[in-house]
């Protein structure tokens, strides 16, 4: 099942299937949300779902990430099937995620905020934690180091103690990366990241977006309104509409598939 | 290893005086940078072993003695390091600006030749690419951060840790030569090149040998008793003479600790954190920092206001004298002591000025208001009057004889005189050697006798023999009527308005003077939310009739005291106008150390100054803007242009003139 690894023209590594999504149909009552779709993602890629408003790309990545049990279908991830699953235990696979609109703790600073990021991977028990003793102080010196690395890479260390409510926007999307990073996790979910964002905030957002991928080789899934973004962006894009796929492909290829441009310009559906 | 080399009883290079603070502090800290969260730092033993670890790398890469080595990137130790590292090879170091554009580069790149470039980080080593498509000769990368880089073609591109990795191997085959290389540095080689920013033209290379680093370091060290138990915070650019000086001529010398900030932005922690002993820092710094506690404040509760407001009326009456040590009275002694512990204290600790035992600030005159508002607190801030050609100390402020409007006495070993016209001459050990590939220009600046011409015009008070500069020798002209024009004298009174961050007088040759001024975001912006005024842009708020209205008022209060002065009551503004955008030095406004340019302005905005002289209320311009990433972009906006009221003289001269 796995393809050949690839070396893309600015040097990226891509793998073989990392995850594969078989015939994923969502309803919610009568609605279908998601509709009989099925696509990969390959270890290392940058792959984008895009499409107009109410296509079903939050409820995609809701099933990826667990929220969402889906009717039908199979999700495959690094060649085993993946039954029903409690999100935590999703994040404890290795993947972790960003909100559409937001969910930090604003009250928390943003280091304590980026320290919950590694609560998966905290291993002591109750009575050593309350005593900060042993394996739980090893573990948080451990834990801190790799959060400090991730607040130096996302270049947020003036805000380190800063209380999350007090943060403009794009800062808080910017943590929010950062928190989801901290996971150290294997694939990353990205939630419309560049969502009411000003062009300088998309651009920045952008470069850490492609530095994530290219630094950590972390396999990236991103849902995204703004074309322009993904299009540059990623290695390859799954098109969706009313909860169809209409299009898969580079974003060459879909950008001159005639479905999508349609769904993009608007046609009468019948 | 090192100290074996060390020429006893000669410190004739800053290799020597590192391998001497090696022998003889050891394990006091030498460099700390805060990375991570954490402060790293590194001992004296530590920091030469990664010098001699760096010098060596560059060996095995062929660095030869004379060439150059450009370091470009935020002060970080290993910058340092890398400067240390290419004298020990015999090869002169030139930090250049970081946020310099890659435009502005290829001149000095190519002017100095340099063979070898350390760059901090990926931007830089892009702008380097960038630079390398005209400039040819450049022959090696060395980079600090190794974010990003992995895609790089690493054929003549190396990580600097990887560097001292390879000099580390090649210890026994390379060590002979570098000590060779070490041991024929003395006090005539040249230390370090610096490019002056220059206000005109294009910046020089000024040429500064051990003996003018070190004997500058040393007398200064001995004016101000400074020791190895200094700690500084090193954040100033390093490509300008003040951060050579300090962090390496005076660091070394004394054997302080050199401490590096996280970054940019985390300045304020940092700083907390350190509290530095000794401090430098530009008026802009202090201006800002004032305008934060202001601000801050006026969002604090009606009780911390009052009891902020109420103290800090007590200090401004009495601390300058307590700091000086004059005769105080009992009740104001007291009052000022319950100042510290409930006001002062604390703010001094926020700002991180608890320590700080001799401070300097320089650069542009600092507002007597800010200045006192400082020293009130008891913090010793002091001024100095220098520059890059003299290798900074001129003049400098003793404990004790501060004052705002002067900039001290003659540094130790520093002759000033005054010229026939005005001017200001130095001689110093401290004197460059020569502008690199210039004679003319060096001809021009130094005479035979070692005179430096400063281009400033002065004159010593005296009463108190304390030198008082009033503006750039040649900027100072002549109105149509023949009456002194001083423009800097002029806007340095606008700038002391918080609301006001940067002033361009004009009048040379004219009737009368007008200004282009420029609001300071953070002042007004505040103001302007306090009182529920809505703005979209900066552009819009500059042109908001109530900022006009708050501008207008300041600039008569200047023209009011303006007026006082008998021979400059002419210079009193009669027109100005708000500029839609902030003078910057990607625009070529200003130089990277925030001199205005006034040749580049006067150009550049000539409808603007037109319109101040045609007698128009409004102008409708277009400028170009450059953005940080080298784009041009262009943005449009119709200027009001206020009259306003003048005094005394020039008043009784408008009247007639009408």
């Amino acid at each position: 099942m796995n393809q050949q690894t690839e070396i893309t023209a600015d040097g990226r590594q891509i793998g073989g299937t990392l995850m594969e999504m078989k015939n994923i149909t969502l309803r919610f009552g009568g609605v279908e949300a998601i509709k009989n779709i099925s696509f990969d993602i390959r270890e290392g890629e940058i792959r984008a779902i895009i499409g107009p408003n109410g296509a079903g790309k939050s409820s995609m990545l809701n099933v990826i990430s667990g929220f969402y049990v889906p009717q039908e279908g199979e999700i495959w991830f690094k060649g085993a099937r993946r039954g029903p699953m409690k999100p935590y235990e999703v994040a404890r696979l290795g993947i972790a995620r960003t909100f559409q609109n937001i969910a930090l703790f604003d009250g928390m600073t943003v280091l304590d905020n980026i320290m919950t990021g590694r609560l998966n991977r905290m291993r002591a028990g109750f009575l050593s934690q309350a005593l900060w003793w042993g394996a739980a102080e090893r573990e948080e010196i451990e834990n801190r180091e790799r959060v400090e690395r991730v607040i130096d890479f996302l270049e947020i260390q003036n805000i380190r103690k800063t209380p999350v409510g007090r943060l403009p926007y794009g800062l808080k999307k910017r943590v929010e990366l950062a928190r989801a990073l901290a996971a150290e996790p294997q694939i990353l979910l990205l939630d419309e990241p560049m969502a009411g964002m000003n062009v300088e905030e998309k651009e920045d957002m952008s470069r850490f977006v492609l530095d994530v991928n290219d630094e950590f080789g972390t396999t990236i899934a991103l849902i995204e309104h703004d074309m322009g973004v993904v299009m540059d962006l990623s290695d390859r894009v799954v098109v969706m509409d009313y909860g169809r796929k209409i299009g898969d492909g580079t974003p060459d290829e879909v950008r001159n598939n005639q479905e999508v441009i349609d769904a993009y310009l608007g046609v009468a559906h019948d | 290893m090192t100290e074996q080399h060390a020429p006893t009883g000669e410190l004739h290079s800053i290799p020597a005086l590192l391998a001497r603070n090696a022998a003889r502090f050891g394990d006091r800290p030498a460099y700390r940078e805060k990375e991570f969260g954490i402060w790293q730092s590194w001992s004296w033993v530590e920091a030469a072993e990664e010098i001699r670890a760096l010098a060596l790398g560059l060996l095995v890469l062929d660095l030869k003695p004379g060439d150059y080595v450009a370091i470009i990137g935020r002060n970080r130790p290993a910058h340092y390091w890398g400067m240390i590292a290419a004298q020990m090879c015999g090869a002169v170091p030139v930090p250049l600006y970081q946020d310099a554009v890659a435009e502005e580069m290829t001149y000095v790149l190519e002017h100095c030749g340099a063979r070898f470039v350390i760059c901090g980080d990926q931007e830089q080593v892009d702008k380097i690419l960038e630079v390398e498509e005209t400039v040819k000769g450049i022959e090696r990368i060395v980079y600090t951060d190794k974010r990003g880089m992995r895609k790089y073609d690493h054929s003549r591109m190396n990580a600097l840790a990887d560097v001292q990795e390879t000099g580390r191997a090649a210890a026994t085959r390379l060590g002979p030569e570098l000590d060779r290389r070490i041991a024929g540095l003395d006090y005539d080689s040249t230390c370090v090149m610096l490019y002056t920013s220059g206000t005109t033209g294009k910046p020089k290379g000024v040429v500064l040998s051990n003996r003018n680093i070190i004997e500058t370091a040393k007398n200064s060290c001995e004016f101000d008793h400074l020791t190895e138990r200094e700690e500084i915070v090193a954040y100033l650019p390093m490509a300008w003479v003040g951060d050579f000086i300090f962090s390496m001529g005076q660091a070394l010398w004394a054997g302080f600790t050199v401490n590096c900030p996280e970054g940019a932005h985390t300045m304020m922690t940092d700083m907390r954190e350190i509290g530095p002993s000794y401090f430098f820092a530009p008026p802009r710094v202090f201006e800002g920092q004032l305008t934060t506690v202001m601000i801050r404040m006026e969002d604090a509760g009606r009780f911390k206001r009052w009891l902020f407001h109420r103290f800090v009326a007590v200090a401004r009456r009495v601390g300058p004298a307590i700091l000086d040590g004059q005769q105080v009275g009992f009740v104001d002694r007291l009052a000022y002591g319950l100042g510290r512990l409930l006001v002062y204290g604390p703010l001094k600790n926020t700002l991180g000025y608890s320590r700080i035992r001799v401070g300097y600030t320089a650069g542009e005159a600092i507002g007597p208001e800010i200045f006192d508002f400082y020293r009130s607190l008891g913090i010793n801030l002091k001024q100095l009057y220098g520059q890059t050609e003299a290798s900074v100390f001129i003049t400098q402020q003793p404990d004790g004889q501060v004052r705002s409007d002067t900039v001290g006495v003659p540094s130790p070993g520093v002759e000033v005189k005054i010229g026939d016209n005005g001017e200001v001459f130095y001689r110093s050990p401290g004197t460059f050697v020569e502008y690199y590939k210039n004679p003319g220009s060096t001809a021009s600046t130094k005479d035979a006798a070692g005179w430096v011409a400063t281009g400033d015009a002065g004159f010593f008070e005296e009463s108190t023999g304390h030198l008082r500069i009033i503006d750039r020798a040649k900027d100072v002209g002549r109105m149509a009527d023949g009456s002194m024009f001083a423009p800097k004298y002029v806007e340095n009174k606008l700038k002391f308005y918080p609301n006001i961050l940067e002033a361009v007088v004009l009048g040379n040759g004219r009737d009368y003077c007008t200004a282009m001024i420029n609001i300071d975001l953070n002042a007004v912006g505040n103001w302007a939310e306090r009182n529920n005024i809505a703005y979209a842009s900066y552009q819009e708020l500059a042109g908001h009739p109530q900022v006009y209205a708050t501008i207008k008022a300041h600039v008569e209060e200047v023209n009011r005291s303006v007026a006082e002065d008998e021979m400059l009551s002419n210079c009193q503004i009669h027109r100005f106008l708000v500029l839609h955008k902030e003078l910057d030095p990607d625009d070529g406004e200003m130089t990277r150390t925030r001199k205005v340019r006034r040749a580049v302005i006067g150009e550049k905005f000539a409808d603007l100054v037109d319109a101040l002289y045609d007698g128009s209320d409004s102008i409708h311009t277009q400028t170009e803007v450059t953005y940080e990433d080298g784009r041009k972009g262009r943005i449009k906006a119709t200027l009001k242009i206020e009259d306003v009221q003048v005094f005394g003289a020039a008043q009784a001269q408008k009247v007639a003139a009408q």
